[in-house]
């Protein structure tokens, strides 16, 4: 129970039931679609991007309790970051989930921190990171859809 | 010779009685069973799948490698022949296991998925042409989906789907108001993979031969389950994998009617499926060897006949007994469970389990599950327009075999307790 407890952590069971920036966007500058087809995870994320500032996130889509709070979380850290915070943000939050976490701060985790249980669990990892590969599509202006396949 | 290979060489299971059904003895001859997954009790429910093998099919294989080993159909020495008669009297155990007239209509595979490609790619591009029609059932497997889809954009035909209602039967009048002369062929699954509705196949068949179209089974989750008699169905075609039958991987059989084979022509061209070769003109081998090109599988087909052996020792109507009986047990169990919901409620299931519980995705049940040493398939079972039909990303299933029991059935719905006092 202690291995399930530190994968599922407080602050993923709250974004799960309560994902934040979860709506579509109107006046979105890019929607991009990502895509696990193992487990079925299916999110939109709509980006508003001025300049190099990412003004606003938020998502769609449907998954498993670590995707879709991976996601809720990745909409709240970015927004308001330029692209290349994101990006590094993305690059953090990769090595956090497959174990790599030398040199992380937990002032830069903030709440990516509870996430760290992931790396146990190799199989998740694709699920933790869905929405940030989907995110760095949209940044880079590739509107295709992304699988972690 | 060892004791070892004396008591391989009796391929029933270890019990000499049937009755009761000697599930200790049973699960005795399955040494992954006693092993431990995630520092708990190894509980396998994914057996639909793939199910575990015995020891005389382990041993088997083993014997083969170490005293039998040698190409097949090619050499005059010794141990070619042996190689050759043990993987021919395969061949004839294949036979009389589904029941087919005839040797020669017995093919050996890679698998279900290749055998179903075998017919599309040669019985399929020679017969069906543009505007005919192929029915499907709305439970397939992806692989009985694929490759006609594959066959009707060459042939710029159609793959039409019969509907099911919600338990997941197939609806009958609406397949026979399908069935219209423009329909080659009906593909179906014996039982659904997913959901576990077992076909009323030979009813299918009476229904598509009616019609004038052929029938191919989808063998695949039949096979582990049921007694099947190919000529009592009537089946064209019938498909199955060794490995959901507590044989190998990479082994798998094609049953065709003779006349078919007969007329349809070589897939894969090579060595053995060829009478005499010159750069002017090939001639191509009888059945079956027309359709086995390049060296065989051998282990696969003569571990194959162990593990048929195996399940006919206990007896198919005897499996399907116990098995229907524990997956009674099962779906009560997991009925009293606060918002777990089953998909596929058809009257005619075989051991399959399938769910999803309110709140909770069902792959953060597989992770959970897996911590208690509980493996159960969790994601859209290769059957994804079927999640689509009732409307679920995905599914929980638990699938039970021949070695399972009660017990087991507590344990998952024990870990499914587990699940909700994380989420709830």
């Amino acid at each position: 129970m202690s291995d399930l407890r530190e994968l599922y952590q407080q602050v993923i069971l709250d974004h799960n039931k309560n994902p934040r920036n979860f709506h579509e966007m109107s006046d979105a500058t890019s929607r991009v679609e990502g895509y696990n087809p193992l487990c079925g995870d299916h999110y939109t994320v709509f980006l508003k991007v001025d300049g190099e500032t990412v003004r606003e996130v938020s998502f769609t889509g449907n998954g498993c309790a670590i995707s879709k709070a991976s996601a809720s979380v990745m909409s709240s850290t970015v927004k308001g970051k330029s692209r290349e915070e994101a990006e590094r943000l993305f690059e953090t939050f990769h090595r956090l989930v497959t174990g790599d976490e030398s040199g992380l701060s937990t002032a830069e985790l903030g709440r990516m921190a509870a996430f760290s249980g992931v790396s146990e669990f190799p199989a998740r990892v694709k699920c933790a990171t869905l929405a940030w590969h989907t995110l760095r599509n949209g940044l880079e202006g590739r509107d295709e859809k992304v699988t972690t396949e | 010779m060892t004791k070892n290979a004396v008591l391989a060489e009796d391929p029933r299971p270890s019990a000499l009685g049937t009755q009761p059904y000697p599930i200790e003895r049973i699960r005795a001859d399955f040494p992954i069973l006693a092993r431990s997954a995630r520092g708990k009790r190894l509980v396998y429910l994914d057996n639909a799948a793939t199910t575990q093998k015995p020891r005389q099919v382990i041993d088997r294989i083993v014997r083969y490698y170490t005293e039998e080993n040698s190409n097949v159909h090619r050499g005059v020495h010794y141990l070619s022949e042996l190689a050759t008669m043990e993987y021919e009297n395969a061949r004839g155990a294949v036979q009389r296991f589904v029941n087919a007239a005839d040797e020669k209509e017995i093919i050996f595979t890679r698998g279900t998925t290749e055998a179903i490609n075998l017919v599309a790619q040669t019985w399929g591009r020679t017969n069906v042409r543009e505007g005919d029609e192929i029915l499907i059932s709305a439970i397939e497997h992806h692989s009985n989906i694929v490759p006609w889809q594959m066959l009707a954009q060459e042939k710029s035909a159609s793959v039409r789907v019969v509907p099911v209602n919600d338990a997941g039967e197939l609806l009958m009048d609406e397949y026979e108001r399908m069935l219209n002369p423009r329909v080659k062929l009906v593909a179906v699954g014996h039982a659904s993979n997913a959901l576990g509705t077992i076909n009323p196949v030979k009813r299918i068949v009476e229904l598509a031969h009616a019609n004038g179209s052929l029938v191919l089974v989808d063998g695949a989750q039949g096979v582990p389950h049921l007694h099947v008699d190919v000529r009592d169905l009537d089946a064209d075609f019938y498909a199955f994998s060794g490995h959901k039958v507590y044989g190998p991987t990479g082994i798998g059989v094609l049953y065709g009617r003779q006349a078919l084979l007969e007329a349809m022509p070589p897939w894969q061209g090579g060595g053995d499926m060829i009478l005499s070769v010159s750069y002017e003109k090939t001639t191509y081998n009888a059945l079956p060897y027309k359709f086995e090109a390049g060296t065989p599988n051998i282990a696969g087909v003569i571990a194959l006949q162990s593990a048929l052996d195996y399940v006919s020792g206990i007896g198919l109507d005897a499996i399907a007994a116990y098995e229907h009986d524990l997956r009674v047990y099962a779906t009560e169990r997991l009925q009293e469970i606060d918002g777990l919901r089953l998909i596929g409620t058809a009257r005619e299931k075989a051991a399959v389990v399938s769910f999803v519980l309110e709140g909770v995705h069902p792959h953060d049940i597989g992770t959970i599950l897996d911590q208690e040493g509980v493996a159960i398939r969790t994601g859209h079972h290769c059957a994804q327009p079927l999640m689509m039909r009732f409307n679920v990303p995905a599914t929980g299933r638990a699938s039970f075999g021949l070695y399972n029991t009660r017990e087991e059935a507590d344990a998952l719905v024990a870990a499914l307790h587990k699940v909700i006092e994380v989420f709830r």
